[in-house]
């Protein structure tokens, strides 16, 4: 019987302001807590929530008001909210918990509260000078202010926007879009000093001369001088400045800054402080009962104007507001990329410079390129770029990683376009694509695709634009042109993929907190070892995980504990359950092991018999060196590793596949080494190994390099004094050669470097992270380190693997002691149609 | 009810894994999977992904749902309704579980959805493009 219980009240949330920030706060709120508060929305503005970032387009002529809503009215329906538009919050009542607000009619609405949200945003601030308040003068800010200057360029000719930063900009931008005539004051010596150093402004200011608008620099406005009438001031007409000069002006837009807008919170006496004073979980240092996100916030001494920021602060009040009451928001770098079309700029982070940095400068003023690295300590601290901002996004990633570049030093500058990705036509640059190019070769999806739904779906994120449009939702290569789209498309305020990210949406921890977790000891001495009690000790949301979570924290626990923590098949993908790879039409493919890529004619003799009797339609050599029996039923799968009688080759798992050789000094007038030996002894001492993705060796028996180990996750090349050791190449979605290690005398160090290296990428490395990507995120010299200055440490390693592997069965021989579950090869009541 | 409307018996609980599936082979149309989660709830959907046709019986299960072993698609149990913001939805079939037995719906069994097929793979694939 289930128990009917008296429905619980809600909570009632109310939340003021119905601006980007806010309207994220309840999104995510909704999805992870729909139904657990009633929620009551106050917008000043009378539209629903709109992308702010876009009103510039808008002005430009670009968009239009009705492409940038990013919530309709009917989103607020759906989601049982009542929203209260164009009503302004007077007072709030903390003690009794009331919200007052009235509408333009003087009427009054109230609704109670047990938690507030305050998402105020912030005001333009408008100079205390002289004839501010005549009409024609405006900030630039909302909907409102937009439509009137989108007016004033139809009736009046001379505009003056008074400031040079980002906003100023795109406003001057704009109005000179819309035909006016336009001078853009600034009191600083150089354009947006806050995003550009002097040589990246001067840039900017010439290119922007060259499409018609004026600039007066290091000018001090002193007052606004208007038309009069009847002895009344009628409209503006023009600008004066300190030193006396005048500029004729029909329009002043003020677009000088903003400030927090703190005057709700000032009348509820909250603790301000260059905004609403929160702490980490984004709730105010005075009440715990209201939060505050966005604009209006103030943390850790920080007001942030950009998007980004503000979507992460979101996510933060939202699990709080959830009762999750995990996640703390940690402050955020931000970086800037100007809306103005045609014109490439972007900066982040101390692109400055100063003391104890060094720079990495590449100008070329005539061509109208300009690229500067800021480099501090070995990692990359800051970066602006003009005229050519495709590895904006790559940098800010580098940036926000806070990665050693050491090892990639020289080829910084030069972006990520070097690098040797496929799948899309050859294009590194997002930019210069056309619409029609596709973009993701996995999913077919074009670029003018992605930018439409980026507009249309109001995107922000990587991982939305995956969810909504696949792109490089499969294989991931295209994951950089990807980012530059999104960066092109929604502006530098996209939400950049967080430092941390959470494994996936059944947890906040991401893969190396959750390792961590995993290896270390609890208090009472006992381990982890179930991927329950993983889920349990870590707080999962999710009681059995998802198809992300639960193969990762699988690999983890057998891979930390091995012979302790029980492996899980259920939480293994299909082929590593059935120990086949799953084929398009549901069959499976066979690979049986061949050591070193070496055959008999018994073998073949056997494979030839197999082919005929389970009537195998496609029999294949792969690129490992192995044979491919491709579409095998299910339910033959048992019967055929049987009658093959060779050992599973692992093609199927992310584990040890294919060791590579080349024939070598056995045969080969050209070998010095026996390069085949060497290669049968690595498979045979590693095989059954898994690791946190496929791996695969070559061993080449002169500098020829017949196996390509150049591209391997471990290559070792044999010289007459011995054999070079190579690691992290890679051949696949993105070519990378692997790195050459050391140089090593004899076959039993070979073994036990290489096992050594494989060890610790199993121990240390992410689930799906391959060599290359192991290794670039730990750096080379960290692996030198383990493995090359510390021999205990590197023989324990060796000895470490070994153990894990010792006795490990092999599931086409023992599929008892591999848990394979044989149940899975037959279906029920097949062959006797009982269930027809 | 006549005969043919039967509920008939497929298998006990123990015989589907937790958190795991089975196939139920039909005399016509594509199997029937049978998946079971932590709660020991039992579902049955064509084994069929709306995407490409992927056998969602191989898939992982979690919650109420099964991710597609092909490209990873999130089916619901319940209702065969791929997850937002992919759309399409596989048949599902009526369930009972009573004793710890599992029984399937003979009309069902040999009328539903039979018309639907697994995508060609392999030589037969290029034969039917001729």
């Amino acid at each position: 019987m289930e128990m009917k219980l008296p429905p619980m009240r809600k909570h009632k949330l109310v939340m003021v302001g119905n601006g980007m920030a806010g309207v994220r706060t309840l999104e995510e709120l909704l999805k992870i807590a729909p139904d657990l508060y009633d929620i009551t929305v106050f917008g000043a503005e009378p539209h629903p929530n709109y992308n702010r970032i876009l009103l510039s387009p808008v002005l430009a002529g670009e968009q239009t008001l009705d492409e940038i809503v990013l919530n309709p009215i009917s989103w607020y329906e759906e989601n049982g909210i009542t929203l209260h538009a164009g009503k302004t919050v007077t007072e709030v009542n903390r003690s009794q918990r009331v919200v007052r607000a009235v509408d333009a009619q003087g009427q009054v609405v109230e609704a109670t509260y047990d938690r507030l949200l305050l998402c105020t945003g912030s005001k333009p601030f408008i100079l205390p000078i002289p004839g501010k308040d005549l009409p024609g003068v405006m900030a630039y800010r909302d909907i409102a202010d937009t439509e009137a200057m989108i007016d004033a360029a139809t009736r009046y000719r001379h505009a003056v926007v008074i400031g040079g930063g980002l906003l100023g900009l795109e406003a001057a931008n704009g109005l000179m879009r819309r035909g006016m005539k336009v001078t853009v004051v600034h009191v600083m010596p150089s354009l947006m000093e806050r995003q550009l150093d002097p040589v990246a402004a001067d840039l900017l200011r010439q290119s922007l001369e060259a499409r018609g608008l004026h600039f007066l620099l290091g000018a001090h406005t002193q007052e606004l001088l208007g038309t009069e009438a009847d002895g009344q001031a009628r409209r503006v007409r023009a600008v004066r400045f300190k030193d006396g000069s005048e500029v004729a002006a029909d329009l002043v837009v003020m677009a000088v800054g903003i400030r927090p807008n703190t005057e709700l919170a000032q009348r509820m006496n909250l603790h301000l402080d260059k905004g609403i004073v929160v702490t980490d979980t984004m709730q105010t240092v005075t009440d715990a009962r209201v939060y505050s996100v966005g604009e209006c916030a103030s943390h850790r001494g920080i007001a942030y104007g950009l998007v980004a920021p503000l979507f992460e602060q979101a996510k933060v009040a939202a699990n709080h507001l959830a009762l999750h009451g995990i996640g703390r928001y940690q402050g955020s770098l931000t970086s800037t990329k100007l809306k103005v079309t045609g014109i490439d700029l972007f900066s982040a982070g101390n692109f400055m410079g100063g003391e104890g940095t060094e720079e990495i400068v590449m100008s070329d003023p005539f061509g109208g390129v300009y690229k500067k690295l800021v480099i501090q300590n070995d990692k990359l601290v800051g970066a602006c770029l003009y005229g050519d901002t495709v590895d904006g996004s790559w940098y800010f990633k580098l940036l926000r990683d806070g990665r050693s570049i050491a090892s990639i030093r020289d080829r910084l500058m030069f972006g990520e376009s070097n690098i040797g990705d496929v799948g899309h036509e050859g294009h590194n640059k997002a930019a210069s694509m056309p619409d029609e190019a596709e973009v993701c070769g996995c999913n077919g999806v074009k670029k003018g695709a992605i930018c439409k739904a980026i507009k249309d779906k109001g995107l922000f994120t990587l991982e939305e634009v995956r969810k909504h449009t696949k792109a490089s939702a499969s294989c991931g290569s295209c994951t950089g042109l990807v980012e530059q789209i999104l960066m092109f498309t929604a502006g530098g305020d996209y939400s950049a993929t967080p430092k941390t990210k959470a494994l996936c949406g059944c947890t906040e921890h991401g893969h190396q907190a959750v390792r961590e977790a995993i290896r270390s000891v609890l208090p009472d001495g006992s381990k982890l070892l179930t991927i329950g009690a993983v889920y349990r000790h870590l707080g999962w949301k999710t009681p059995n995980g998802c198809a992300t979570c639960r193969p990762a924290v699988n690999y983890y626990l057998i891979s930390t504990w091995p012979k302790e923590a029980q492996d899980d098949p259920q939480s293994r993908f299909v082929n590593e359950r059935s120990h086949a790879n799953i084929q398009k039409d549901g069959s499976y493919s066979v690979i049986p092991r061949m050591w070193g890529g070496e055959t008999t004619a018994d073998e073949l003799r056997r494979i030839a018999d197999a082919v005929d009797k389970y009537k195998i339609p496609t029999v294949k050599v792969t690129g490992g060196q192995r044979i491919d029996l491709l579409g095998v039923k299910k339910e033959d799968l048992s019967a055929v590793w049987k009658d093959i009688g060779m050992p599973s080759g692992h093609a199927y798992a992310k584990a040890l596949r294919t060791v590579k050789t080349c024939v070598g000094s056995e045969w080969c007038r050209m070998g010095t080494q026996d390069s085949t030996q060497m290669g049968k002894d690595l498979e045979r001492a590693m095989w059954r190994m898994y690791a946190p993705h496929k791996v695969k060796f070559a061993v080449s028996g002169c500098p020829r390099n017949c196996a390509e180990a150049g591209i391997k996750d471990v290559g070792i090349i044999g010289v007459e004094s011995g054999w070079e050791m190579y690691i992290a190449g890679n051949g696949g979605i993105k070519t990378e050669v692997a790195q050459f290690l050391t140089k090593l005398q004899t076959p039993e160090q070979v073994l036990e470097y290489t096992g050594a290296f494989c060890e610790l990428y199993r121990q240390e490395g992410w689930y799906l992270e391959r060599t290359v990507h192991f290794v670039a995120r730990v750096g080379l010299d960290y692996v030198k380190k383990r493995l090359l200055q510390d021999e205990a440490g590197r023989k324990a390693l060796w000895e470490q693997l070994q153990f894990a592997l010792d006795g490990e069965p092999d599931p086409w021989f023992e599929p008892q002691k591999a848990q394979v579950d044989t149940r899975q090869f037959q279906a029920l009541g097949s062959g006797q149609g009982v269930f027809a | 009810m006549s005969a043919g409307d039967a509920w008939i018996l497929i298998c006990s609980l123990a015989d589907i894994p937790v958190l795991g599936a089975r196939r139920v082979a039909r005399a016509q149309g594509l199997d029937v999977a049978l998946f079971r989660n932590s709660q020991d709830e039992v579902f049955a959907l064509l084994d069929r992904c709306p995407h490409k046709g992927g056998p969602l019986s191989q898939g992982i299960v979690f919650g109420t749902q099964v991710a597609c072993p092909l490209h990873n698609w999130t089916i619901g149990l319940c209702d065969g309704q791929a997850a937002a913001p992919d759309q399409g939805c596989t048949p599902s079939f009526s369930v009972q579980l009573q004793d710890g037995q599992v029984y399937l719906r003979a009309d069902e069994l040999r009328t539903r959805a039979t018309d639907l097929l697994r995508p060609l793979a392999g030589p037969a694939r290029r034969q039917a493009a001729v």
